[in-house]
């Protein structure tokens, strides 16, 4: 599999006589340090925080006759009238009975199927393009593809908010010349309004690291091409594809991990689209469980449950792709 | 690099098409960016939308920007220059290291160093961001600079680069030599593995300051004071005024993306190093 076989031991010395492997120990773990301290301070204990905050839910003691205290009548002082009390499962019960939890997750499940092929599709034949010598001055698309990858998600998806927005688009303006009318934020739409502004975000990013691996193959192979008399298409479909095809394993188990953790383009798009409301996707409910009081049980307690049953779901999809893809390289 | 394979003009013409085709769809929402931050919200809907209005009110959307933001705009770029540029070059320094040990030092936890950093590679990091806030929350971290720094500097991709890059092009003997002549390691890290990893570093840096630069759920978790907040989040305050002047949005957001377009396209030959180096060995 790709990332274990990347991460293949490097070079590693000779064994020597004790002294010198303690002395090597020490300072190999003294250049590891900073990354191995502030890894476990924001991935590990973080982690281990999540797992035992989700087995606990914050009730309010105090303030009485009111709806949502927590929130909504103290203020300033929420944190003295919260007591934390062990749930037990309750929290994992509540997500995964959560009618928003599961549209959600078929949300994005949906979204990923369809945007993640079209979009991996789409970089592996630019990639393709652009590697053929067919024209000769490349750097415009390559650089121009992958410009959008420098555009933070939350301005992409304000910009094409108003892209979308009927009085204001060019689009909708451009479709009118042909007397469509199509609304972007519809129900049945948003979706892939959405899934056009990652596609427009990623396809680049994804080219190259398409073109890079096609930059990698070692030129006999088109050289035996040739002399067998293949045709460019032959080249592309018989010996670029199947060679880049840890690259495109790469590239997708990334998609498919961007997919899950969908944020930001949605929140965004929800300021215009009150009926997205506050669990969108999971993340989202995740984010609006924990914060805000938007969505009730809330608290960090069952948002860590969103978190870890959602980590899981990931772990589980990734786990599907990379057997599956085993499976067809037989 | 298949060179010497014919063909005909056709083909050549229509890849050209094609490629233009998908360059436009690739640059149109950025020149449209442009178009839209000169525009009243009349000429919005009234002026062709694929070019400028008659009168070009850079000028008016910008005082509107600035006054709207209570004169915090430039702060907030501010913030996200300082956030991104601290994290990049402390996270490119931390990653640097750990690759170097990792690459050509035998210690004990090392193999599962390696598993760890390739587990944090496949890990979907926004879903860290609760578990996060909890922790710095607890630790009172929350709505200061930390908040942000602190978990920007921490890149399993950096290391991993760093890994790659201290493998392939740190040659062990020449720490050795160095070593037989009496130089301490921290001075051979200093003076000989960071110069030759220069080209990784300015990689590594790229992409966690673009990382960085682009995050938005975790500095709306974090931050709550408007004088804190990074580009990100300050828009889209702004986005959900009622009635907004769409042009002072627009021109926000074109500012708020100048200085990531220009560092890609000073640097944009990194980016490929970097990608390359994650698909070839990968």
């Amino acid at each position: 599999m790709s990332i274990q076989s990347a991460t293949a031991p490097p070079t590693v010395r000779q064994p020597r006589r004790r002294p010198a492997q303690r002395r090597e120990g020490m300072v190999g773990w003294a250049f590891m340090a900073p990354f191995a301290l502030l890894f476990l301070l924001v991935f590990i204990v973080p982690i281990l925080a999540s797992v035992k905050e989700s087995f606990f839910r914050q009730v309010a003691a105090i303030d009485e006759g009111c709806a949502n205290p927590l929130y909504g009548c103290t203020t300033g002082a929420a944190d003295e009238v919260v007591t934390s009390s062990f749930v037990g499962l309750d929290n994992f019960v509540y997500v995964l009975t959560s009618e928003m939890f599961w549209s959600g997750v078929g949300r994005v499940m949906l979204f990923g199927a369809v945007q993640v092929p079209v979009m991996i599709l789409a970089a592996l034949f630019l990639a393709i393009l652009i590697d053929s010598t067919v024209i000769k001055r490349v750097t415009v698309f390559r650089l121009g593809y992958f410009l959008p990858f420098a555009i933070p998600g939350v301005i992409a998806g304000l910009v094409c908010t108003y892209l979308y927005t009927p009085e204001l688009s060019p689009l909708s303006e451009a479709l009118g010349w042909f007397g469509l009318e199509v609304d972007f934020f519809s129900t049945d739409l948003m979706l892939w309004s959405m899934a056009n502004i990652t596609t427009w975000t990623f396809t680049g990013y994804n080219m190259l690291i398409f073109l890079a691996a096609l930059q990698a193959i070692p030129g006999e192979l088109y050289e035996a091409a040739r002399i067998d008399g293949a045709n460019a298409w032959q080249v592309a479909t018989r010996i670029k594809v199947p060679m880049v095809r840890g690259a495109a394993m790469l590239a997708v188990l990334l998609s498919i991990i961007g997919t899950v953790q969908l944020f930001n383009e949605p929140t965004v798009l929800a300021v215009r689209n009150g009926w997205m409301g506050p669990g969108y996707t999971p993340m989202m409910m995740a984010y609006n469980t924990a914060i805000g009081g938007q969505i009730s049980p809330s608290g960090v307690g069952p948002a860590s449950a969103i978190s870890l049953v959602m980590a899981v779901l990931a772990g589980l999809l990734a786990l599907v792709y990379i057997l599956v893809q085993r499976r067809l390289a037989k | 690099m298949s060179a010497a394979l014919p063909t005909r003009r056709s083909t050549k013409v229509l890849t050209i098409i094609v490629l233009s085709v998908v360059l436009i769809y690739f640059l149109f929402p950025i020149y449209w960016l442009l178009l839209a931050s000169t525009k009243s919200n009349a000429e919005m809907t009234t002026s062709n939308g694929f070019w400028f209005a008659d009168e070009i009110r850079l000028k008016e959307n910008y005082q509107t920007l600035i006054a709207w933001t209570r004169g915090h705009f430039w702060r907030w770029v501010g913030n996200s220059l300082l956030y991104s540029t601290v994290a990049g070059a402390a996270g490119t320094l931390i990653s640097v290291s750990a690759g170097y040990a990792i690459a050509k030092f035998r210690f004990p936890g090392r193999t599962a160093s390696v598993g760890i950093i390739s587990a944090g590679l496949l890990l979907p990091i926004a879903l860290l961001t609760i578990p996060m806030f909890i922790v710095f929350h607890s630790l009172g971290l929350t709505d200061t600079i930390w908040a942000i720094i602190l978990p920007s500097c921490v890149s399993p991709f950096g290391v991993f680069l760093g890994m790659i890059y201290a493998d392939s092009s740190v040659p062990t003997e020449l720490i050795e030599a160095a070593r037989i002549d009496g130089a301490s390691e921290l001075r051979i890290f200093v003076d000989m593995v960071l110069r030759l990893l220069a080209p990784a570093m300015v990689t590594i840096f790229l992409f966690i300051f673009v990382a960085t630069w682009n995050n938005f759920l975790l500095p709306l978790m974090m931050l709550n004071s408007d004088a804190l907040k990074p580009i990100t989040l300050g828009l889209y305050g702004m986005m959900s005024y009622f009635d907004p002047t769409y042009g002072a949005v627009m021109q926000g957001a074109l500012l708020g993306v100048l200085p990531l377009i220009v560092l890609f396209l000073g640097l944009q030959r990194f980016w490929q190093a970097g990608l390359a180096a994650g698909a070839v060995k990968g």
